[in-house]
């Protein structure tokens, strides 16, 4: 994948990604009891064994590694989803299947923290592996029918797959974009952080390129 | 179940949840965000950076007290964790911006609508950065060039502005989402307004959002 060679390329580490993931809310079944929590972040609980409660996903694993509950996967984590989803995006090379925002890395950590606590896991991890590869790509081949415009809009794309698949993106936007306009140009060749050495050679106004031809 | 996907699904009632409590942690990120997908300095969030300090000085005092009480170690550890994350979004936040600073300060500081987006000692920081690189250009380079070359912003004294001030790249795209439920926005060279909702990320020029951060849209 184009952005995936240099990790220094990328705007947000996976780390930090996940990070921002770790606020989504799941379903725990404790078995212990505890008051309420008054969070910065919210406030949750009370807890009483049995009785299910939403909570952030980091307060789940946390839980979960002192052995305090079972984290309760969520619905789209089910086989009979997953399996959907992938054959869904399958068939539409065009558009992408819905998917939460952060479903890699919610996969990813109860995959690490909680595998007891997932139905069949080998079979909803490899499903996700799967989606997840023929997303990738799908974005790299969309991405070829990429043109010259200010916007791209794409549904869906989760937030791992806009920071992996970002670098290349906004670089070919930027080729397209300085094509446009030379006016720009010179700033643009001075990579991402402009260091004006030469003043800009002025462009007559007669000299306005021809836009590439749009879809 | 298929629906599960679409309208209305569990992913989207729970956005819709966390958007009705927004918590001032949640805000943290989306400033954080925001200020790191961004090329330029942002407005400094004067307000919810001096409610989150608050908050986590409110909560470090909790916590202490939590552990002189004797409370069961386990909820301590959690309020413990619930604090770090908090001042973790914090940090990164200043930090973020501190490195933006660091890069751009001739740039920032000799545009009053930037200076004006710092906070005060953000605009103390940028002013001794400034007074410590000239010194120490002048100090080992400058001070031994010809007279028409002693300029720190100046190629040399024929230059007509600035020319050797690293400026941000605001030709450049980043990634957005709609902060609300939907959202239009018009786009300098089309005719068709760019359309959309939750679940749409767009690439777009960041000249032409750049107004609608925080307000309409918020960059991933």
């Amino acid at each position: 994948m184009a952005g995936q060679s240099d990790p220094h390329i990328s705007l947000f580490s996976p780390q930090e990604i996940e990070f921002m993931a770790e606020d989504e809310l799941v379903e725990i079944v404790p078995n212990i009891r505890m008051d309420p929590l008054n969070f910065i972040s919210g406030d949750f609980g009370p807890f009483s064994p049995q009785l299910p409660a939403k909570v952030p996903l980091w307060l789940a694993v946390a839980l979960k590694k002192r052995g305090k509950c079972m984290i309760r996967p969520p619905q789209w984590m089910s086989i009979e989803n997953l399996t959907h989803v992938l054959e869904g995006e399958r068939e539409d090379q065009g558009a992408f299947q819905a998917v939460p925002f952060h479903y890699i890395e919610i996969s990813r950590l109860l995959f690490d923290h909680a595998r007891d606590d997932i139905p069949d896991i080998y079979m909803v991890r490899s499903l996700i592996e799967d989606i997840r590869d023929v997303r990738l790509h799908k974005v790299e081949t969309n991405l070829e029918k990429f043109s010259a415009t200010s916007a791209v809009k794409i549904s869906h794309l989760s937030a791992m797959e806009v920071n992996v698949v970002r670098p290349f993106v906004v670089r070919s936007l930027q080729a397209f974009y300085k094509h446009d306009n030379p006016v720009v140009m010179a700033d643009l060749d001075s990579a991402s952080d402009r260091q004006p050495q030469v003043r800009q050679p002025q462009v007559p106004r007669n000299a306005q390129r021809q836009p590439l031809k749009r879809r | 179940m298929a629906e599960d996907f679409g309208e209305g699904s569990t992913a989207g009632m729970d956005e819709y949840e966390t958007l009705m409590a927004t918590t001032d942690v949640e805000l943290l990120k989306t400033a954080l965000r925001n200020e790191k997908a961004a090329p330029e300095i942002l407005q400094f969030q004067a307000q919810l950076v001096k409610r989150a300090r608050e908050q986590i000085q409110l909560m470090e005092e909790t916590v202490e007290e939590f552990e002189q009480s004797g409370m069961d170690p386990l909820t301590v550890s959690l309020y413990q964790m619930d604090l770090d994350r908090a001042q973790f979004l914090l940090r990164s936040y200043l930090r973020v911006r501190l490195q933006k600073l660091e890069k751009y300060m001739f740039y920032i500081w000799k545009n009053d609508s930037l200076r004006n987006r710092l906070s005060e000692p953000e605009k103390i920081f940028v002013k001794r950065c400034i007074d410590d690189m000239e010194k120490h250009l002048e100090e080992t380079v400058l001070s031994k060039l010809p007279d028409n070359y002693q300029s720190a912003r100046r190629q040399s004294i024929i230059s007509e502005e600035d020319d050797m001030v690293p400026e941000p790249q605001l030709d450049t795209f980043v990634a957005c989402k709609s902060s609300n439920r939907f959202v239009s926005l018009t786009l300098v060279d089309s005719e068709r307004p760019l359309e959309m909702e939750r679940h749409d990320v767009s690439f777009v020029l960041y000249k032409v959002i750049k107004d609608k951060i925080g307000v309409d849209v918020d960059l991933v």
